[in-house]
């Protein structure tokens, strides 16, 4: 019988809701790690009982957790991330030089191949990774040598690496995103990396097609088709079709194109979702109505979907990490939101329901389909 | 033997209740008190202090005896209640965020 594990990290805790395939009935654990900021959580895709997960508070700083039974028991690994070599300087948000600062990890991607290797995105925006279960950790700083990394500034969030996606076709291939510097790409393994950002353009920066300084919110990737990426930008939902060489706009008839999370349906790699939200100072849906919108046309062509999402004075947000999908048949969509609730739609967005209404704001979601 | 109190969060974390008590041979300075810690919780490095400067983390501060010992040099002798458990040593978190 399949099951899915939903791994929810929120502002003082981490949940783990667990449900059978009809996703109907629902068994919720947590809170784990309470009164601390769960940035995100995710299981390796070889051994799904084990988890890692980024646990960090301003009182305490960067605390790493594993479990190695799905989520049951934790011990707390590694927590040392220090830059390579000297730092270096990024711009301020008055564009005068800062040094780089770890302050946490956003994003954590164990690897496609290895349940012992992870890779860990933080802020400042640096990518990290460990080879033995979480217990150390080493800078791929060819990143931050790029030669773009003193032009990068931070997002309203902070100066964040907070996608990393890893190619299941080429292994040397890894895609990351940082607000607000833009995507990157890697053909050999985090050795060397190149700004694919071209296609892009941004209001805010005094070029609106700069090389870098675009605020990328989030990327998402089908399996099967590892050079077709998504992105919700700040304002724009775009696709490329060429590994991020070139990128073009797909927002359509969206009501809105400013997001945060976006997500591609397992079985059907052009049929995506987003959420729009109002603008960048109102952090929530438009006209108090959750909407998600689903295009199976690959973007342009855009549906609400509603049934069972409040249609009035709603208005929380959908952070970038905060949506993921399973792969059972059909395809289960989940999202939380920063006023707590978890939503699950069992049939690939046509109606929805809530699994939990009350948590602390939702940070990140992610899911897991067992068999 | 040196009595240390550290905040809830921490002490779930390092899994103890309660006050924390550690032997320290030689001087008994926060230095000497912290180093113990982390040795015997290891899980607590970089959560008292930044591992690359060994600076206390802003919103944590060191009382002992009334005092706030926060500002005070490392490796200064904490005061002799301390160093004979008389008093404990105390890590507070400041009252900030939410």
């Amino acid at each position: 019988m399949s099951q899915v594990r939903v791994l929810v990290g929120t502002r003082k805790g981490a949940f783990v809701l667990t449900a059978d395939g009809k996703r109907k009935d629902w068994d919720i654990s947590g809170p784990h790690f309470a009164g601390w900021e769960l940035y995100h959580i995710k299981g390796s895709p070889v051994d799904p009982n084990r988890l890692y997960a980024s646990q960090s508070s301003g009182w305490s700083g960067q605390v790493m957790q594993r479990s190695n039974d799905g989520g049951k028991t934790w011990e707390a690994v590694g927590n040392k991330f220090i830059y390579d070599g000297v730092p270096g300087t990024h711009q301020w948000y008055d564009g005068t030089p800062h040094p780089w600062e770890f302050k946490r990890v956003w994003h954590l991607e164990p690897s496609l191949t290895d349940p012992d290797t992870v890779y860990a995105g933080v802020e400042d925006a640096a990518l990290f990774i460990s080879k033995d279960a979480g217990q150390n950790w080493e800078e791929l700083s060819g990143l931050r040598g790029h030669g773009s990394g003193p032009k990068w500034q931070p997002g309203a969030g902070g100066m964040c690496l907070h996608t990393i996606i890893l190619d299941p076709s080429d292994r040397k291939r890894i895609y990351i995103a940082i607000s607000a510097a833009g995507a990157f790409r890697t053909d050999d393994g985090g050795k060397t990396w190149k700004p694919i950002n071209q296609g892009l353009r941004s209001q805010f920066i005094p070029d609106p097609t700069a090389e870098v300084g675009h605020c990328v919110h989030h990327i998402a990737m089908h399996p099967s088709r590892p050079g077709v990426l998504f992105m919700q930008k700040h304002w724009d939902v775009m696709r490329t079709d060429n590994a991020g060489d070139l990128w073009q706009e797909v927002s359509g008839n969206l009501p809105t194109d400013f997001g945060f999370a976006i997500d591609v349906h397992a079985h059907e790699p052009e049929t995506i979702y987003v959420v729009p939200i109002k603008s960048d100072s109102e952090h929530f849906p438009l006209e108090g109505q959750l909407r998600v919108y689903r295009s199976r046309t690959g973007g342009n062509e855009w549906e609400p979907l509603t049934q069972g999402l409040p249609q009035s004075n709603c208005y929380v947000n959908v952070l970038r990490d905060a949506m993921a999908v399973d792969s059972l048949d059909k395809c289960g969509v989940y999202f939380g939101t920063t006023g707590g609730q978890v939503y699950v739609s069992p049939d690939a967005g046509d109606t929805w329901t809530p699994i939990v209404r009350d948590l602390p704001a939702v940070l990140s979601v992610e899911v897991q389909t067992l068999q | 033997m040196i009595r240390v109190v550290i905040p809830a969060h921490l002490r779930t974390l390092a899994h103890v209740d309660g006050e924390v008590q550690l032997e320290i041979t030689g001087a008994v300075t926060q230095r000497t008190v912290l180093d113990a810690l982390e040795a015997r919780y290891p899980m607590l490095r970089g959560t008292i202090r930044e591992y690359t400067t060994q600076q206390r983390r802003p919103w944590l501060r060191f009382f002992a005896c009334q005092e706030d010992l926060s500002h005070e040099p490392p490796d200064a002798p904490l005061p002799e209640a301390v160093a004979t458990g008389v008093e404990p040593y105390l890590i507070v978190g400041a009252i900030a965020g939410g």
